[in-house]
């Protein structure tokens, strides 16, 4: 039983990872006023893109070398995910189109390059099967040497690869950026009200762009780190599922703040692998539980806005476009 | 003797080929002087101020910074030569401190010290006597601190030349006295200071000089202390200019509306009518003449039933059935069925009452759309309508299929004052109708209005040109800041008198100073 329940918690932990990542740059996106629904398909992207480049260095050598494994992956996919987060911000930031609709569009589109690539990336190279990097993966994988020697503390909370660290540095990095440096006042106050940030001297088109490149590369390490460190290397379509989604659902729940979207992770984490967890559900109680982590969403989106405080508000300008007021 | 703080030479600002904002404005401040800048709406002040802060940039003229000539063209010039500008729709976000907006876009250390900005908050607090707390949300601010807050800002950026957007239209008089204060104590610490206004008490009480726009065009300055209000006021407004409308006399005239003590308030809790009495006549166009925001809108939609009334009676004569009914309480769709029709062209023109992207007859359809009579909408009635209001009003279009957005204004407002005219109402309000119009637009709606008028509508013209009103209407009711200042007779008016009536401070009594 005491074993089950560490068992889950590592799990939960594990399946939080891709969804840190997911809203963290989420945050840091919509508190330039960008609502970017294209998470989902650009954490995809990241995924592939670090496959495509793990594949093309393993596939260039005989003895791969463990830094490079890290390093052309990683790089790949940040650039990856960084391309769909610009495709948004020019559609959006210059062209002013409209953000769900970019979104959306960006979601399909991005899902779309991953199982395309996922699915014919061996048959370009004249190879048949399906993906996997063994090696890149082992590399991506590898935790700190001493977790073995803790026991069950250390099989359930150090056992993970440095992608997970990462995720979670980078959330209170992103905590402290917010609330502690000017440019992150900057940011929240381009989020706010860009035109009142613009009068303050704020260049609210860069601010915008570069909140929604960074938060685009980070929501991309979340698919790295599914293809590389919880798969292992390898691709599946579809695999990385409506996780997308779900970090966009912890943005609403941990009301903007990086560092609740820690815990919110961790708890969305549970709840999305809940079902495998207790003994004996039909398939529909499973369903049922898998519903949660939305049900959840949408109660804290009813009290948040009966509560009205509004510091627990999303970005006042959020989801729309700015035009310097002319006549 | 020292050169100006700030001087503008000959500014001419063009929006289009058509609009002249600002032509050959000069300007001068020194330090420890307040200057007002005095004209009516849409003189060109807010303009001339956006170019000094480096919103706008002047098509011609020249503008000096203690003498050296400079080129100020964004928001950013204008905070390296000390220029600040506090508008009048405060640029603050809500939900941050004091204290995290008045540093907001500053290039300081980049790790934001609270401590160190709180200190020197406090600092300039205690120079100037404000009272404000560097740690408190904007959003639970009052309208006078927020405005202390934007005050502060500029004064923590350095700025030595301030320039404040009509700061007192939101301000309590205890608010606007303090405010005054500070501003005087702002002069002696060697600040040059330009304010924006149109209260005339003001400008006497609190400028050294004055300088005057009317529309667009620089008619000079004065000093404070060799002019008066009469001298002012007719700066301001000018000589009558002659406009040959038609005017019939009204055809016997009975009380059809009668406003009585009505009050309002709006949402921040401030009054925005203060004890509104008039009666609207059949077969008589009644002017209402204000400076821009003292009620005239909050006045009309009270009479429509979109703006909730606090006190008062609202009493319509109905010419059908010989009652007396309180509209009041009434839901907008009673009140037009009792044939009060409203009529109003905001700023935007398009705002309210029209929907641009869709066609004349569907805009026709949005009045009459629960008169069919199965769950189907009926297009032929609304059709016929449209293409008469286009055939009798003249209106430029390709057909009636086309949408609303793609005329041009004058037509647009054709085709709303049209559709208001068509219920044949018995009450007319139109709120600026003119808007934007040219002259040859002007007068087919003048037209119209005489036309409701003869066939005995009530008709309330809510005008922003006095020429206009005086020559189109039988009496003018002048507000001033949400009270009637009083009633004249149109045919007798004064252009000089209406001004003064329309920029007294607090409205009310006559013999006000």
């Amino acid at each position: 039983m005491i074993n089950t329940i560490f068992a889950f918690i590592n799990a939960a932990i594990i399946q939080s990872i891709p969804l840190l990542f997911g809203a963290t740059g989420e945050i840091i996106t919509e508190k330039s006023g960008n609502l970017n629904l294209g998470i989902p398909g650009i954490m995809y992207v990241g995924g592939i893109s670090g496959i495509i480049g793990g594949y093309l260095y393993e596939n260039s050598t005989e003895h791969p070398v463990a830094a490079l494994c890290i390093i052309i992956p990683l790089l790949s996919s940040l650039i990856g995910s960084m391309l769909l987060a610009l495709i948004y911000s020019f559609l959006t930031v210059t062209l002013r189109v409209n953000q769900n609709v970019t979104g959306l569009a960006l979601t399909t589109f991005g899902i779309g390059i991953g199982n395309f690539f996922g699915g014919s990336l061996l048959s370009f190279f004249g190879q048949t099967g399906s993906i996997s990097l063994i090696e890149t993966g082992k590399c991506f994988k590898a935790s700190l040497p001493f977790a073995d020697k803790l026991g069950i503390f250390g099989k359930t909370f150090l056992s993970f690869g440095f992608l997970a660290y990462l995720a979670i540095i980078i959330a209170i990095g992103t905590s402290y950026f917010l609330n502690n440096t000017r440019t992150g006042l900057n940011l929240r106050a381009v989020g706010e009200n860009p035109s009142t940030a613009d009068a303050a001297g704020i260049n609210v088109t860069k601010y915008k762009y570069l909140s929604t490149l960074i938060g685009g590369a980070i929501a991309g390490l979340g698919g790295l780190y599914f293809v590389m460190d919880y798969t292992g290397g390898a691709w599946t379509n579809n695999g990385f599922g409506d996780r997308g989604w779900l970090a966009i659902a912890i943005v609403i729940f941990a009301i903007w703040r990086p560092t609740t979207a820690i815990f919110s992770s961790f708890l969305f984490g549970g709840l999305y692998i809940l079902c495998i967890y207790i003994p004996g559900l039909s398939s529909s109680a499973k369903e049922l539980i898998n519903m949660l982590p939305y049900v959840v969403t949408i109660l804290v989106l009813v009290v948040i806005s009966m509560r009205k405080k509004r510091e627990n508000q999303p970005p006042e300008s959020l989801g729309l476009s700015y035009f310097r007021e002319e006549r | 003797m020292a050169k100006p703080a700030i001087e503008l030479k000959n500014i001419t600002k063009r929006f289009g080929s058509k609009v002249v904002a600002n032509k050959n404005v000069c300007l001068s401040v020194y330090k420890g002087e307040i200057l007002s800048l005095l004209g009516e709406n849409g003189s060109g002040k807010t303009t001339l101020m956006n170019i000094i802060s480096g919103i706008y940039y002047p098509d011609e003229g020249k503008i000096f910074i203690d003498g050296e000539e400079v080129v100020i063209r964004s928001p950013k010039d204008a905070f390296k030569y000390k220029i600040g500008m506090i508008h009048q729709h405060f640029k603050l976000i809500d939900v941050f401190s004091a204290a995290q907006n008045i540093v907001l876009g500053l290039k300081e250390e980049e790790r934001f010290d609270i401590k160190t900005v709180t200190a020197k908050v406090k600092q300039i607090s205690e120079q100037y006597g404000f009272d404000i707390d560097p740690n408190k949300k904007i959003y639970e601010m009052s309208v006078s601190e927020k405005q202390t807050v934007e005050i502060i800002k500029v004064l923590y950026r350095g700025a030595d030349i301030l320039i404040l957007d009509e700061p007192t239209a939101v301000l309590t008089p205890q608010e606007t006295q303090k405010l005054f204060a500070i501003l005087r104590r702002m002069k002696e610490a060697g600040k040059a200071i330009i304010i924006i206004t149109h209260k005339l008490h003001e400008v006497l009480s609190l400028s050294d000089k004055v300088a005057v726009l009317r529309k667009g065009e620089y008619i000079g300055t004065v000093v404070t202390a060799e002019t008066n209000e009469a001298q002012l006021t007719e700066m301001m407004v000018g000589k009558k200019i002659s406009l040959n409308i038609n005017r019939s006399l009204p055809k016997d005239p009975v009380d059809r509306l009668a406003v009585k003590n009505l009050c309002c308030v709006n949402a921040e809790g401030v009054k925005v009518l203060d004890d509104i009495s008039f009666s609207a006549r059949s077969g008589e166009i009644l002017g209402i003449a204000g400076i821009a925001g003292s009620g005239q809108r909050e006045l009309l939609e009270a009479i429509a039933g979109l703006q909730p009334v606090q006190s008062g009676d609202i009493i319509y004569n109905n010419p059908k059935t010989g009652s007396q009914d309180e509209l009041r309480g009434k839901t907008p769709i009673q009140i037009r069925e009792l044939g009060v029709r409203l009529s109003f062209v905001p700023e935007d023109r398009l705002g309210m009452g029209l929907v641009g992207n869709m066609d004349i007859i569907d805009n026709m359809m949005l009045r009459s759309y629960r008169k069919g009579k199965t769950m189907f909408l009926e297009r032929k009635k609304p059709k016929d309508l449209a293409e008469r209001i286009i055939n009798d009003l003249e209106v430029v279009t390709p057909s009636a299929q086309t949408p609303v957005r793609k005329l041009s204004g004058g037509n647009v407002q054709k085709v709303l004052v049209g559709r208001e005219i068509a219920a044949s109402p018995t009450v007319l309000m139109a709120a600026y109708p003119v808007r934007g119009l040219d002259i040859n637009s002007s007068y087919a709606i003048y037209n119209l209005l005489n036309q409701q008028k003869e066939n005995g509508v009530a008709v309330i013209f809510v005008g922003e040109d006095l020429d206009v009103l005086i020559e189109l209407c039988d009496r003018i009711l002048v507000i001033s800041s949400g009270k009637v200042s009083g009633i004249v007779d149109g045919r007798k008016a004064d252009k000089g008198e209406i001004g003064l009536m329309m920029t007294k401070a607090g409205g009310g009594s006559k013999n006000e100073n």
